[in-house]
Protein backbone atom coordinates (compact mmCIF):
# COMPACT_ATOMS: atom_id res chain seq x y z
CA UNK A 1 0.00 0.00 0.00
CA UNK A 2 1.09 3.14 -0.97
CA UNK A 3 0.23 6.46 1.44
CA UNK A 4 -2.41 8.78 0.34
CA UNK A 5 -1.99 11.59 2.23
CA UNK A 6 0.58 13.80 5.25
CA UNK A 7 0.16 12.50 8.33
CA UNK A 8 1.23 12.54 11.52
CA UNK A 9 1.06 10.95 15.41
CA UNK A 10 2.25 11.49 18.46
CA UNK A 11 4.20 14.06 20.75
CA UNK A 12 7.38 16.00 21.15
CA UNK A 13 6.65 14.67 24.94
CA UNK A 14 9.43 12.64 26.67
CA UNK A 15 8.71 9.05 26.69
CA UNK A 16 6.89 9.66 22.63
CA UNK A 17 7.78 9.99 19.51
CA UNK A 18 6.55 11.80 16.78
CA UNK A 19 6.05 10.75 12.96
CA UNK A 20 5.56 12.20 9.54
CA UNK A 21 4.74 10.23 6.93
CA UNK A 22 4.52 11.91 3.59
CA UNK A 23 4.15 10.08 -0.11
CA UNK A 24 6.55 9.55 -2.33
CA UNK A 25 6.18 8.87 -5.95
CA UNK A 26 4.90 5.26 -6.81
CA UNK A 27 8.16 2.88 -6.69
CA UNK A 28 9.96 5.29 -4.50
CA UNK A 29 10.30 2.93 -1.73
CA UNK A 30 10.87 3.86 1.91
CA UNK A 31 13.11 7.08 3.54
CA UNK A 32 13.26 7.21 7.05
CA UNK A 33 14.73 9.51 9.13
CA UNK A 34 15.39 9.78 12.64
CA UNK A 35 16.66 12.14 15.45
CA UNK A 36 16.54 11.33 18.58
CA UNK A 37 17.58 11.80 22.27
CA UNK A 38 18.91 8.59 22.90
CA UNK A 39 20.54 8.25 18.79
CA UNK A 40 23.95 6.51 19.75
CA UNK A 41 22.91 4.29 21.88
CA UNK A 42 19.21 3.22 20.06
CA UNK A 43 19.27 4.83 16.64
CA UNK A 44 19.38 1.17 15.03
CA UNK A 45 16.76 -0.58 17.25
CA UNK A 46 14.25 2.33 16.40
CA UNK A 47 15.05 2.03 12.89
CA UNK A 48 14.21 -2.01 12.93
CA UNK A 49 10.93 -1.25 14.78
CA UNK A 50 9.43 1.53 12.40
CA UNK A 51 10.72 -0.87 9.54
CA UNK A 52 9.15 -4.06 11.24
CA UNK A 53 6.23 -1.66 11.34
CA UNK A 54 5.88 -0.64 7.85
CA UNK A 55 6.91 -4.68 6.68
CA UNK A 56 3.51 -5.64 9.04
CA UNK A 57 1.20 -3.13 7.19
CA UNK A 58 3.01 -3.79 3.52
CA UNK A 59 3.70 0.11 3.31
CA UNK A 60 6.17 1.42 0.61
CA UNK A 61 6.36 5.00 -1.45
CA UNK A 62 6.47 7.27 2.01
CA UNK A 63 9.19 8.95 3.46
CA UNK A 64 8.66 8.73 7.20
CA UNK A 65 10.81 11.14 9.57
CA UNK A 66 11.19 10.40 13.33
CA UNK A 67 11.41 12.95 16.43
CA UNK A 68 12.06 10.18 19.13
CA UNK A 69 12.24 11.81 22.90
CA UNK A 70 12.84 8.17 24.28
CA UNK A 71 9.77 5.94 23.61
CA UNK A 72 9.70 2.44 24.48
CA UNK A 73 9.38 0.08 21.56
CA UNK A 74 5.67 -0.32 21.87
CA UNK A 75 5.10 3.10 21.85
CA UNK A 76 7.13 3.36 18.61
CA UNK A 77 4.97 0.75 17.20
CA UNK A 78 1.69 2.25 18.18
CA UNK A 79 2.78 5.82 16.92
CA UNK A 80 3.43 4.68 13.37
CA UNK A 81 0.43 1.98 13.08
CA UNK A 82 -1.41 5.26 13.88
CA UNK A 83 0.67 7.64 10.96
CA UNK A 84 0.28 4.77 8.60
CA UNK A 85 -3.46 4.36 8.83
CA UNK A 86 -4.12 7.64 9.27
CA UNK A 87 -2.05 8.61 5.55
CA UNK A 88 -3.96 5.35 4.24
CA UNK A 89 -7.07 7.34 5.46
CA UNK A 90 -7.99 4.06 7.31
CA UNK A 91 -8.40 6.23 10.11
CA UNK A 92 -8.96 10.03 11.01
CA UNK A 93 -6.62 11.97 13.14
CA UNK A 94 -4.58 14.95 13.08
CA UNK A 95 -3.26 16.21 9.16
CA UNK B 1 -8.56 4.44 41.11
CA UNK B 2 -5.81 6.71 39.59
CA UNK B 3 -7.52 7.63 35.74
CA UNK B 4 -3.80 7.41 33.36
CA UNK B 5 -4.73 9.84 29.72
CA UNK B 6 -4.62 6.92 27.47
CA UNK B 7 -2.75 9.07 24.95
CA UNK B 8 -0.13 9.85 27.28
CA UNK B 9 2.93 6.79 27.12
CA UNK B 10 4.89 8.10 29.74
CA UNK B 11 2.13 8.25 32.41
CA UNK B 12 1.06 4.81 31.79
CA UNK B 13 4.35 2.86 31.38
CA UNK B 14 4.75 4.16 34.72
CA UNK B 15 1.38 2.89 35.58
CA UNK B 16 2.45 0.21 37.58
CA UNK B 17 4.69 2.37 40.27
CA UNK B 18 2.44 4.98 41.70
CA UNK B 19 0.73 2.84 44.60
CA UNK B 20 -2.43 3.43 44.06
CA UNK B 21 -4.67 0.13 43.80
CA UNK B 22 -5.95 0.47 40.29
CA UNK B 23 -5.38 2.63 37.15
CA UNK B 24 -7.94 3.52 35.22
CA UNK B 25 -6.52 3.52 31.12
CA UNK B 26 -8.78 6.75 29.95
CA UNK B 27 -9.93 6.40 26.01
CA UNK B 28 -13.07 8.46 26.83
CA UNK B 29 -12.55 12.19 27.77
CA UNK B 30 -9.08 12.06 28.24
CA UNK B 31 -8.27 12.03 25.27
CA UNK B 32 -8.91 14.75 22.32
CA UNK B 33 -11.73 13.57 19.56
CA UNK B 34 -9.08 13.79 17.18
CA UNK B 35 -6.43 11.56 18.51
CA UNK B 36 -9.00 8.62 19.85
CA UNK B 37 -7.66 6.41 17.62
CA UNK B 38 -3.76 7.05 18.34
CA UNK B 39 -4.94 6.65 22.09
CA UNK B 40 -6.87 3.18 21.36
CA UNK B 41 -3.39 1.55 19.67
CA UNK B 42 -1.39 3.10 22.17
CA UNK B 43 -3.14 1.21 24.69
CA UNK B 44 -3.54 -1.73 23.62
CA UNK B 45 0.38 -2.54 22.63
CA UNK B 46 0.64 -1.28 26.51
CA UNK B 47 -1.74 -3.77 27.79
CA UNK B 48 0.47 -6.40 25.57
CA UNK B 49 3.72 -5.39 27.18
CA UNK B 50 3.81 -3.12 30.64
CA UNK B 51 4.13 -4.67 33.94
CA UNK B 52 1.43 -3.16 35.98
CA UNK B 53 2.77 -5.26 38.75
CA UNK B 54 -0.02 -5.71 40.82
CA UNK B 55 -2.01 -2.76 40.36
CA UNK B 56 -5.38 -3.59 38.58
CA UNK B 57 -5.75 -2.47 35.47
CA UNK B 58 -9.19 -0.72 33.95
CA UNK B 59 -9.65 0.59 30.54
CA UNK B 60 -12.33 2.99 30.53
CA UNK B 61 -13.80 3.25 26.49
CA UNK B 62 -16.06 5.12 24.81
CA UNK B 63 -19.81 4.44 24.78
CA UNK B 64 -20.74 2.80 21.89
CA UNK B 65 -23.41 5.42 20.84
CA UNK B 66 -20.20 7.29 19.72
CA UNK B 67 -18.03 6.35 16.45
CA UNK B 68 -14.98 5.15 18.41
CA UNK B 69 -17.17 2.90 21.01
CA UNK B 70 -16.88 -0.19 19.36
CA UNK B 71 -13.83 0.11 17.87
CA UNK B 72 -12.31 0.28 21.01
CA UNK B 73 -13.99 -2.40 22.18
CA UNK B 74 -12.71 -4.72 18.93
CA UNK B 75 -9.03 -3.43 20.15
CA UNK B 76 -9.38 -3.83 24.09
CA UNK B 77 -11.59 -6.83 24.93
CA UNK B 78 -9.40 -9.66 23.32
CA UNK B 79 -6.52 -8.58 25.60
CA UNK B 80 -8.95 -8.86 28.75
CA UNK B 81 -7.91 -6.42 30.84
CA UNK B 82 -9.25 -6.36 34.70
CA UNK B 83 -11.95 -4.12 33.90
CA UNK B 84 -13.38 -2.60 31.47
CA UNK B 85 -15.80 0.42 31.89
CA UNK B 86 -18.40 1.27 30.42
CA UNK B 87 -18.96 5.13 30.65
CA UNK B 88 -22.46 6.82 30.42
CA UNK B 89 -24.85 4.37 31.37
CA UNK B 90 -28.32 4.93 31.67
CA UNK B 91 -30.57 2.18 30.57
CA UNK B 92 -30.90 -1.80 31.66
CA UNK B 93 -30.72 -2.16 27.49
CA UNK B 94 -27.55 -0.34 27.05
CA UNK B 95 -25.77 -2.72 29.22
CA UNK B 96 -27.24 -5.53 27.66
CA UNK B 97 -26.28 -4.37 24.31
CA UNK B 98 -22.58 -3.39 25.64
CA UNK B 99 -22.48 -6.79 27.06
CA UNK B 100 -23.64 -8.59 23.66
CA UNK B 101 -20.48 -6.85 22.05
CA UNK B 102 -17.91 -8.01 25.05
CA UNK B 103 -19.38 -11.13 24.52
CA UNK B 104 -19.43 -11.38 20.94
CA UNK B 105 -15.67 -10.23 20.53
CA UNK B 106 -14.60 -12.78 23.76
CA UNK B 107 -16.28 -15.68 21.30
CA UNK B 108 -14.81 -14.72 17.92
CA UNK B 109 -11.26 -14.51 20.32
CA UNK B 110 -11.76 -17.89 21.55
CA UNK B 111 -11.78 -16.50 25.01
CA UNK B 112 -14.20 -19.19 26.57
CA UNK B 113 -13.20 -18.36 30.41
CA UNK B 114 -13.36 -14.55 30.40
CA UNK B 115 -12.14 -12.86 34.23
CA UNK B 116 -12.42 -9.29 32.70
CA UNK B 117 -15.34 -7.80 34.70
CA UNK B 118 -17.37 -5.00 33.88
CA UNK B 119 -17.42 -1.67 36.12
CA UNK B 120 -20.79 0.63 34.77
CA UNK B 121 -20.34 4.35 35.17
CA UNK B 122 -23.22 6.41 36.02
CA UNK B 123 -23.27 9.81 35.08
CA UNK B 124 -26.67 11.65 33.96
CA UNK B 125 -29.87 11.80 35.79
CA UNK B 126 -31.65 9.09 33.86
CA UNK B 127 -28.41 6.80 35.05
CA UNK B 128 -29.34 8.00 38.27
CA UNK B 129 -32.88 6.98 38.17
CA UNK B 130 -32.22 3.26 36.85
CA UNK B 131 -29.12 2.59 38.76
CA UNK B 132 -30.71 -0.17 40.59
CA UNK B 133 -31.83 -2.02 37.94
CA UNK B 134 -28.48 -1.31 35.98
CA UNK B 135 -26.40 -3.06 38.79
CA UNK B 136 -28.09 -5.84 38.54
CA UNK B 137 -28.03 -6.12 34.70
CA UNK B 138 -24.98 -8.32 34.23
CA UNK B 139 -23.17 -10.87 36.25
CA UNK B 140 -19.90 -9.92 35.22
CA UNK B 141 -20.58 -6.40 36.59
CA UNK B 142 -18.64 -6.10 39.80
CA UNK B 143 -18.42 -2.27 40.34
CA UNK B 144 -20.20 0.91 39.76
CA UNK B 145 -19.15 4.30 39.92
CA UNK B 146 -20.33 7.73 39.93
CA UNK B 147 -19.14 10.40 37.14
CA UNK B 148 -19.92 14.15 38.91
CA UNK B 149 -18.46 16.15 36.28
CA UNK B 150 -20.72 15.22 33.62
CA UNK B 151 -23.16 14.08 36.31
CA UNK B 152 -23.77 17.75 37.22
CA UNK B 153 -23.07 19.02 33.73
CA UNK B 154 -26.39 16.82 32.94
CA UNK B 155 -28.12 18.21 35.76
CA UNK B 156 -27.40 21.41 34.46
CA UNK B 157 -25.53 22.93 38.31
CA UNK B 158 -22.38 23.19 39.06
CA UNK B 159 -20.41 20.88 41.28
CA UNK B 160 -19.13 22.80 44.57
CA UNK B 161 -16.40 21.51 47.01
CA UNK B 162 -19.45 20.55 49.38
CA UNK B 163 -20.70 18.21 46.68
CA UNK B 164 -24.42 18.82 47.76
CA UNK B 165 -25.98 18.99 43.98
CA UNK B 166 -24.78 15.36 43.49
CA UNK B 167 -25.10 13.78 46.77
CA UNK B 168 -28.54 12.30 46.58
CA UNK B 169 -26.67 10.53 43.41
CA UNK B 170 -23.92 9.25 45.25
CA UNK B 171 -26.35 7.40 48.01
CA UNK B 172 -28.79 6.44 45.64
CA UNK B 173 -25.54 4.65 43.50
CA UNK B 174 -24.39 3.15 46.81
CA UNK B 175 -27.89 1.65 47.72
CA UNK B 176 -28.21 0.28 44.06
CA UNK B 177 -24.19 -1.09 44.94
CA UNK B 178 -24.31 -2.80 48.08
CA UNK B 179 -27.38 -4.18 46.75
CA UNK B 180 -26.08 -5.73 44.16
CA UNK B 181 -23.02 -6.63 46.04
CA UNK B 182 -20.68 -4.49 44.22
CA UNK B 183 -17.63 -1.88 44.89
CA UNK B 184 -18.96 1.68 44.89
CA UNK B 185 -16.68 4.24 43.22
CA UNK B 186 -16.37 7.91 43.78
CA UNK B 187 -15.73 10.47 41.24
CA UNK B 188 -12.72 12.94 40.86
CA UNK B 189 -11.46 15.43 43.07
CA UNK B 190 -10.43 17.99 40.51
CA UNK B 191 -8.28 20.24 42.64
CA UNK B 192 -4.82 18.82 43.03
CA UNK B 193 -3.25 21.11 44.49
CA UNK B 194 -6.32 21.24 47.56
CA UNK B 195 -4.92 18.25 49.61
CA UNK B 196 -7.15 19.39 52.75
CA UNK B 197 -10.22 19.61 50.35
CA UNK B 198 -9.75 16.15 48.97
CA UNK B 199 -9.50 14.51 52.44
CA UNK B 200 -12.54 15.89 53.95
CA UNK B 201 -14.38 14.77 50.29
CA UNK B 202 -12.75 11.33 50.50
CA UNK B 203 -13.72 11.08 54.76
CA UNK B 204 -16.98 12.37 53.84
CA UNK B 205 -17.36 9.81 50.40
CA UNK B 206 -15.83 6.65 52.82
CA UNK B 207 -18.63 7.79 55.61
CA UNK B 208 -21.60 7.09 52.76
CA UNK B 209 -19.90 3.65 51.75
CA UNK B 210 -17.90 4.09 48.90
CA UNK B 211 -15.20 1.37 48.84
CA UNK B 212 -12.88 3.74 46.67
CA UNK B 213 -12.15 6.94 44.79
CA UNK B 214 -10.99 7.96 41.08
CA UNK B 215 -7.96 10.10 41.50
CA UNK B 216 -6.30 12.24 38.25
CA UNK B 217 -2.99 12.84 39.69
CA UNK B 218 -0.30 10.58 41.73
CA UNK B 219 0.09 13.02 44.58
CA UNK B 220 -3.60 12.41 45.42
CA UNK B 221 -2.68 8.68 46.29
CA UNK B 222 -1.16 8.97 49.57
CA UNK B 223 -4.33 11.28 50.97
CA UNK B 224 -7.28 8.61 50.06
CA UNK B 225 -4.41 5.91 51.28
CA UNK B 226 -5.00 7.32 54.51
CA UNK B 227 -8.21 7.76 54.94
CA UNK B 228 -9.51 4.52 53.44
CA UNK B 229 -6.60 2.74 55.08
CA UNK B 230 -7.55 1.53 59.00
CA UNK B 231 -5.71 2.86 61.94
CA UNK B 232 -3.44 0.63 64.26
CA UNK B 233 -5.82 0.45 66.85
CA UNK B 234 -9.04 -0.47 64.32
CA UNK B 235 -6.74 -3.35 63.14
CA UNK B 236 -6.11 -4.78 66.64
CA UNK B 237 -9.82 -4.47 67.56
CA UNK B 238 -11.26 -6.10 64.51
CA UNK B 239 -8.02 -8.75 64.88
CA UNK B 240 -9.48 -9.37 68.20
CA UNK B 241 -13.31 -9.33 67.26
CA UNK B 242 -12.77 -11.89 64.49
CA UNK B 243 -10.40 -13.90 66.81
CA UNK B 244 -13.06 -14.37 69.10
CA UNK B 245 -15.66 -15.17 67.18
CA UNK B 246 -13.84 -18.10 65.36
CA UNK B 247 -12.98 -19.27 69.54
CA UNK B 248 -16.91 -18.51 70.31
CA UNK B 249 -17.58 -20.58 66.94
CA UNK B 250 -16.22 -23.37 67.40
CA UNK B 251 -18.07 -23.41 71.09
CA UNK B 252 -21.28 -22.91 69.54
CA UNK B 253 -21.83 -19.87 70.42
CA UNK B 254 -22.96 -16.98 68.15
CA UNK B 255 -23.15 -14.13 70.56
CA UNK B 256 -20.71 -13.16 72.75
CA UNK B 257 -19.34 -9.83 74.66
CA UNK B 258 -16.18 -7.97 74.33
CA UNK B 259 -15.21 -5.38 76.93
CA UNK B 260 -18.87 -5.57 77.67
CA UNK B 261 -20.16 -4.92 74.61
CA UNK B 262 -22.14 -7.19 72.54
CA UNK B 263 -20.44 -8.68 69.07
CA UNK B 264 -22.89 -10.22 67.01
CA UNK B 265 -22.88 -11.45 62.91
CA UNK B 266 -22.82 -7.23 61.85
CA UNK B 267 -20.04 -6.11 64.08
CA UNK B 268 -17.71 -9.54 62.82
CA UNK B 269 -18.60 -8.58 59.49
CA UNK B 270 -17.38 -4.73 59.81
CA UNK B 271 -14.06 -6.45 61.32
CA UNK B 272 -13.85 -8.61 59.00
CA UNK B 273 -14.17 -5.33 56.39
CA UNK B 274 -11.69 -3.48 57.98
CA UNK B 275 -9.05 -6.96 58.61
CA UNK B 276 -9.33 -7.05 54.62
CA UNK B 277 -8.79 -3.11 54.01
CA UNK B 278 -5.60 -4.54 56.06
CA UNK B 279 -5.62 -6.80 54.01
CA UNK B 280 -4.78 -9.37 57.18
CA UNK B 281 -5.33 -13.34 56.22
CA UNK B 282 -7.97 -14.43 57.62
CA UNK B 283 -7.08 -17.88 57.80
CA UNK B 284 -4.38 -16.92 59.63
CA UNK B 285 -6.02 -15.58 62.02
CA UNK B 286 -8.21 -18.80 62.03
CA UNK B 287 -5.52 -21.05 62.91
CA UNK B 288 -4.27 -18.93 65.64
CA UNK B 289 -7.27 -18.62 67.41
CA UNK B 290 -7.67 -22.82 67.37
Amino acid sequence: MTPKFKAQAGTFESSDIMILIEPLEKDSGRKVDISSTVILQFEEDIKKTINQVLDRLQVEGLHLIAKDKGALTQTIEARVETAVKRSLGIQEGTM
Amino acid sequence: MLYIPGNNPAMIQQAGVYGCDAVLLDLEDAVALNQKDAARILVRNMLKTVNFYDTEVCVRVNNFHTPFGLTDLEEIVPLQPDNIRFPKTETVADVKEFMKEVRRIEKEHGIKNPTMTIHVMIETAKGVANVYDIAAADPRIDAITIGGQDLTADMGIIKTPDGVGIDYARKRIVMAGKANDLDVLDTIFADVNDDEGLREETEYIKKIGFAGKALINPRQVDVVHDVFNPTENEVRKAYRVYSEFIKNKKAGIGVFAIDGKMVDAPVVQRAITVLEYAKIDLKEIEKNAG
